[in-house]
């Protein structure tokens, strides 16, 4: 079958190549996440909505001041490492640097009580942005994240006029350092991903999560809503909750309490 | 002043001469280069024929596998590839993978294909179980 | 029954060519900024995280606009049987294709990955009314270059009316999808209006009259073509009802968003405490883009001056292109009530306060480039065809006019 004399067999690897395959397709676990590097478990296959991701965030225990989660967010997704661009002043670097979750403090009217909450994308079931984007770039993902598919998006920006949250953010610059996890890019959008790089390796924490935990605070907990047991379920269960613009009836991923 | 027969034999020398130049060009020399892991494989995903005529299906297939689907198989992933054939300078610090005369560069350059990949996508490995893993410098475009 | 006979524009050569120079100009260094934009990306812009949509989009919004509108004057001739406009039509139809070409040029070098149009035009998500809309833009400019050939095209004339109407229809819902681009924004209350589709349509029926109205008495006077006042009287009068409609719809608008209490901070932002937008708004839409047309448009003696009406038809452009800065950038920079019982102490991302917003060189440049195509193609058009007709005077009217 080979044709010259210093090309291999193409047809004879091949053949090897599938059956040392099949052999190790045998010999790993049947299950979705396939082990890989030091412990690390890959998705091999897709997403199904057996599970939902969502998250309850407890104002009362959110600290005053405190950015732990915008912090963590800003680093797990290398939104840290974007530079201002030279002639830029600050303030107009601070309105167009992606910010994909923030600490809002609010004041009631009436009592003059003060709340703090982090606000990100609210990862809705229906949501505004997926409706009006022209490519279908922004898009629900069978387990309840909605993100940018980066490679569809034209930068129009609609999605971001159509959410209600104020949760998505334009890429205004040249982009020079590049993290694998995240990848980004001038020119497209991008909001918070329910830390997706990390649940298809899969673990089921988000960085803010971590971060604020460690804080000691434990205002956010992440976890799947189908699941009974998990522990934001359980958490819903027990107080009373709500979601931020729910005559929108967007069914969002993200509740609150305390607020 | 000269015959046609000597014009059309000047002709045909011309271009056979400018069809060799080109020939030289042409990438059927092995591309796998230098230090990068790849050079030491025979191939790796599919055949080397495959690979150079339709890499680029294969990767506008797996990217919607991995973005809308979440599967994440590490031999298909652009971060796989650049691991791959990704090459090290003489410190053993990673080259980017889109600089002049490096993997994507040798045919890209030579059929005149844009690459859109590295606006966004890193160039160098970067860890990815370091969470918060940090771009290295090798990657700034 | 009179022929009409149309001619190409005949003024002399070097100013044909040095008012192309002048308009290549324009659209040279719109070009130019469109490239340095998209280089650089959007930070050279004024536009940020919290104001998306700026200045090219003002024009471009206009621009869109007034092309549908444009086509209004055709339509009337074709769809309503009105005799004495059926001259003006040709004009009319070259017009709204190259305002929408003007118009979709800005908005496209404006997108933040401008090298994805292809994508844009092949992979499509039909919940969207911007899908709708590409398709609605190009199949009027496809439509309106068949209607154009049908009417020029003499043996064709006969079929000119049934196209005249597909192309009425489709330009109503070109400017209903427009409009629509805001009216089905949930998140901003601004937007969120069944009446800005109804809105949008008025509005282009304003503006793209106008400005039919302007280019045609440039373009008569400037060529000594006879322009009589029957049918200038006609199209200033219709004008003048189209520049009242838009101030009824706006007051609708308005009115609705007082009367509950829901919307009267953003009512008081526009009309009251919004700085420069509620200067724009009275002094540029109110005042210049209605009040003083309509006096202009209506009195005994000014509406009967080509010069005035000339003056009025510029004014209802300015006030247009005020209007949709109103609609566009007042509406974006207005906080969305995410917690409407509370007031925001502080945010990390300009919750709870009003936007600030200047519209940046490269922008007004590229917007600026748009109307420089626009008029650019409407002047190669009318020299190189014969959109113009050679004579609009009384007795050369459809006797049927001057009745």
């Amino acid at each position: 079958m080979s044709k010259t004399t210093d090309q291999p067999d193409q047809d004879r690897r091949a053949f090897i190549g599938k059956a040392a395959g099949a052999v190790a397709a045998a010999t790993l676990a049947p299950g979705v996440f396939l082990h890989g590097v030091a412990g690390v478990e890959y998705r091999q296959e897709p997403v199904t909505d057996k599970v939902r991701w969502g998250m309850l965030v407890d104002s009362n225990k959110c600290a005053d001041g405190c950015t732990a989660c915008v912090d963590a967010c800003n680093h797990e997704n290398g939104l840290d490492l974007l530079e201002k661009p030279e002639g830029l002043s600050d303030d107009m670097w601070d309105q167009q640097i992606p910010k994909w979750i923030r600490k809002v403090t609010v004041k009631d009217k009436l009592s003059g009580r003060e709340s703090n909450l982090p606000m990100l994308c609210q990862h809705c079931e229906h949501p505004p942005c997926v409706d009006v984007c022209p490519t279908g770039a922004s898009f629900r993902r069978a387990d309840g994240i909605v993100m940018v598919d980066r490679h569809t998006c034209i930068g129009c920006r609609y999605c971001m006029m159509a959410c209600p949250y104020k949760a998505r953010s334009f890429v205004h610059e040249v982009v020079e350092h590049k993290p694998t996890i995240s990848p980004r890019g001038k020119g497209c959008v991008e909001s918070c991903t329910f830390c997706v790089h990390r649940l298809d390796r899969g673990e089921t924490t988000t960085a803010c999560q971590d971060a604020c935990s460690q804080a000691g605070h434990k205002a956010i907990v992440f976890g799947d809503l189908n699941d009974p047991s998990s522990e934001v379920s359980q958490a819903l269960k027990q107080y009373p909750s709500r979601q931020v613009r729910a005559d929108l009836k967007l069914n969002t991923g993200v509740r609150y309490s305390g607020v | 002043m000269y015959g046609s027969e000597v014009k059309i034999r000047l002709l045909l020398a011309a271009v056979l001469a400018g069809a060799w130049a080109l020939a030289g060009a042409a990438p059927d020399e092995d591309w796998r280069q230098g230090n990068s892991k790849a050079a030491g494989l025979e191939h790796c995903v599919r055949s080397t024929d495959y690979m150079r005529r339709n890499h680029m299906e294969l990767i506008e297939h797996e990217r919607t596998e991995t973005v809308h689907h979440g599967v994440r198989i590490e031999s298909k992933s652009l971060a796989g590839c650049i691991k791959c054939h990704v090459q090290y300078d003489a410190a053993a610090k990673p080259i980017p993978i889109n600089s002049e005369e490096q993997f994507c560069d040798m045919c890209h350059e030579y059929a005149a294909v844009t690459l859109d990949c590295f606006q966004c996508h890193a160039t160098v490995p970067t860890p990815e179980t370091d969470y918060g893993a940090r771009a290295g410098e090798g990657d700034k475009q | 029954m009179k022929k009409t006979y149309f001619s190409e524009w005949g003024i002399p050569s070097p100013r044909y060519w040095a008012l192309l120079a002048l308009l290549a100009a324009f659209v040279g260094i719109g070009g130019l900024s469109a490239l340095y934009m998209e280089h650089e990306g959007h930070w050279v812009t004024g536009m940020t995280n919290q104001v998306v949509w700026g200045t090219p989009h003002v024009f471009a919004i206009f621009l869109i606009v007034a092309a549908s509108g444009a086509l209004n004057v055709a339509s009337i001739g074709s769809v309503f049987g009105k005799k004495p406009y059926k001259p003006l039509a040709p004009l009319s139809g070259l017009l709204a294709i190259a305002l929408l070409v003007g118009g979709l040029l800005v908005l496209v070098l404006d997108l933040g990955r401008p090298d994805r149009l292809i994508v844009a035009m092949t992979v499509y998500n039909f919940k969207s009314i911007f899908a709708w809309n590409i398709f609605l833009y190009t199949g009027f400019m496809a439509i309106v270059a068949v209607y154009l050939w049908l009417m020029m095209e003499h043996k064709m004339n006969p079929y000119s009316k049934p196209a005249g109407l597909l192309a009425f229809v489709w330009r109503l819902a070109l400017t209903t999808g427009t409009g629509s681009i805001f009216g089905f924004l949930v998140a901003r209350q601004a937007y969120d209006a069944a009446i800005m589709a109804p809105m949008f349509i008025i509005m282009s029926f304003s503006f793209g009259l106008a400005i039919y109205l302007l280019v045609l008495m440039f373009a008569f006077i400037l060529d000594d073509r006879p322009l009589g006042d029957v049918i200038v009287t006609r199209l200033k009068n219709l004008l003048g009802v189209f520049v009242a409609g838009v101030m009824f719809i706006t007051l609708i608008y308005h009115l609705t968003n007082l009367y509950g209490t829901e919307n009267h901070e953003v009512e008081a932002f526009l009309l009251r405490d919004g700085g420069i937008y509620t200067q724009v708004f009275w002094i540029g839409e109110v005042l210049i883009g209605g009040l003083l047309p309509l006096g202009i448009l209506y009195h005994p003696v000014l509406g009967r001056n080509f010069g005035w009406i000339a003056g009025a038809c510029g004014a209802v452009i300015v006030g247009g292109i005020a209007k949709v800065y109103v609609i566009l950038i007042g509406g974006q920079v207005f906080p969305m009530a995410l917690f409407p019982e509370k007031a925001v102490v502080a945010s990390g991302f300009y919750d709870g306060v009003v936007a600030s917003y200047s519209p940046s060189l490269p922008e007004v440049l590229l917007g600026v480039g748009g109307i420089a195509v626009a008029l650019a193609a409407t002047l190669v058009g009318v020299r190189m065809l014969r959109f113009l007709p050679t004579s609009l005077s009384n007795q050369d009217l459809d006797p049927q006019a001057a009745a």
